[in-house]
């Protein structure tokens, strides 16, 4: 029983990490309808940055300024990547979509290895590791869940509070009714670009004091976000985070009690595949009927 | 001179042109009817005053050409409130929201008060105020892409095909809506409508479009009486 509720918390706290990815994901899902491969590798990046920040060798600023200028630097990131490589194609087929998003994947890879080197770093934690409530979950995890829980909830009161969020929906969802109502669509979506970006690098500086920090850190986590984007439903922001905590538990219970740890990859993929082929929707999604 | 002036308007799809160049006014305060065929080339006409169609010529708004402005620039600045074909309804948030988007490019303090203004005019939006748009019907869609534009305190209304899809007698409805808010509030409006006679008696003047130019135009009561306009569009 012990080591049930232990995988269960364990399990919320990566679930953390993959709500934040799942909403990035859908966040862009929702305004240019194609996932973002690159996601993963953009956040990793940003959690780079976040480490030349931070480390002796880089600029040495304590860890929280680092966090919240690494923040402003991904939102910047992001909206200048949406600008200049994805306004111009806008109009473009799929397939051009899905091979910026490969080489963005590709160049953010390579360019953190030629930039830091492929060694594996360690990342700091502003929590410490000391383990709280007789072992059940260390203090990094639990500060990993309470960050991302106040940074959902500022990124719900900003959609469904502020007129500029109201506008950010209706921009994604019907840009050439936004326009008529006066919204810059363009600018729209370099600023959802932007959010995304910045919510994945939260997710990378949370993860990384675990994974340590690679180039190819975010490679599984952002499979197992895609899985809750999928679960929860790629046209429902709340559906994406709640997708991405059910998949962290589902994640360790499957690993612990039913394949065994190094099959807990595939449980993503079979979910992902699964929930296409019996709820396309997900969760809380809903069925988009397109006329053509 | 014209609130609205256009001159020698062509606006093309690509490579294909669809007006061919024509003039055509509407007068601060007064209700204009566009009419013609399909494919004659209205709503082509009212997407290129919003800038959302590739055009050439000139189209004054209060002695401006916004050819080549953005269409986010034109309803900021000249107060255009465009209700498309389709009603273009922001289905996934709630009827009220709908309304604060089209007051989006206001700055003032009395957005709030015009909720009231609205609903004034279609109370119905009121019961429905925080349903989701899209659970609307197809009458309650249109008067809310209505009260949308009126959100804008809008000098010129565009208005395409506003009896599309309508029972007559919610059409009749909206059209004497129309007419009371042209009164009231003095805001011109230029109507795109297949329905010939409905458009024609709320409307002063009158362009007949047939394949992108102007096959007539005058007083909306001479053209009602025109005889080749009654066989071709009013059907008597």
């Amino acid at each position: 029983m012990d080591l049930f509720i232990e995988q269960t918390v364990s399990g919320l706290s990566t679930g953390a990490i993959y709500a934040c990815l799942a909403l990035a994901v859908v966040m862009i899902y929702q305004a240019i309808d194609h996932f973002n491969f690159a996601q993963g590798e953009m956040a990793m990046f940003s959690t780079y940055i976040a480490w030349y920040l931070m480390d002796d060798a880089g600029l040495g600023l304590p860890f929280w300024v680092a966090f919240v200028v690494c923040i402003i630097i991904s939102f910047i990131g992001g909206a200048a990547i949406e600008r200049i490589v994805f306004a111009p194609i806008s109009d473009a087929p799929v397939l051009s979509h899905i091979i910026v998003f490969i080489a963005l994947f590709s160049m953010f890879n390579s360019l953190a290895g030629f930039l830091f080197d492929f060694t594996p770093k360690q990342f700091e934690t502003p929590f410490g590791h000391t383990a709280l409530i007789d072992g059940v979950i260390s203090a990094h995890r639990a500060g990993m869940v309470a960050v991302t829980l106040v940074m959902l909830g500022l990124i719900f009161v900003f959609f469904r509070y502020t007129p500029i969020g109201l506008a950010m929906r209706a921009a994604a969802a019907a840009p050439d009714s936004a326009r008529l109502v006066g919204i810059r669509v363009g600018f729209m979506l370099a600023l959802g670009w932007g959010l995304a970006a910045a919510v994945g690098s939260v997710a990378g500086m949370l993860i990384a004091p675990i994974t340590f920090l690679t180039p190819d850190m975010m490679l599984g986590t952002l499979l197992y976000g895609f899985a809750g984007a999928v679960v929860g439903g790629l046209t429902s922001p709340l559906g994406a985070v709640l997708g991405g905590f059910l998949v962290g538990i589902l994640e360790n219970w499957m690993g612990t009690f039913v394949v065994g740890s190094q099959l807990k990859l595939t449980v993503a993929l079979v979910l992902i595949i699964v929930v296409l082929l019996v709820k396309p929707a997900g969760l809380l999604g809903r069925v988009v009927v397109k006329r053509v | 001179m014209a609130l609205l002036e256009i001159k020698g308007l062509k606006a093309y799809y690509g490579q294909i042109e669809a007006l061919h160049g024509f003039d055509m006014e509407l007068e601060e305060g007064e209700i204009t009817a566009v009419l013609g065929a399909n494919g004659a080339g209205k709503t082509t006409t009212l997407r290129a005053i919003c800038g959302m169609v590739k055009s050439s010529g000139t189209i004054t708004v209060g002695g401006e050409n916004v050819v080549g402005m953005s269409t986010e620039a034109i309803v900021a600045r000249h107060k255009i409130a465009h209700v498309p074909e389709g009603r273009g309804t922001f289905v996934r948030v709630t009827t009220e929201e709908n309304l604060r988007l089209g007051a989006f490019t206001r700055r003032d303090k009395e957005i709030e008060k015009d909720y009231e203004r609205v609903y004034h005019y279609f109370p119905r939006l009121k019961e429905r105020r925080n349903q989701q748009a899209g659970t609307l019907s197809g009458g309650e869609q249109q008067m809310l892409a209505v009260g949308r534009a009126l959100m804008l305190r809008p000098k010129i209304m565009l208005l395409d095909e506003p009896s599309f899809g309508l029972a007559p007698i919610i059409t009749e409805e909206l059209f004497n809506i129309l007419g009371q808010i042209n009164r009231d509030e003095g805001v011109s409006m230029l109507v795109v409508e297949q329905n010939a006679n409905l458009a024609l008696d709320i409307s002063k003047n009158a362009y007949l479009l047939e394949t992108g130019n102007v096959a007539m135009t005058g007083p909306a009561d001479k053209i009602m009486d025109d005889e080749q306009v009654r066989k071709s569009y009013l059907g008597y």
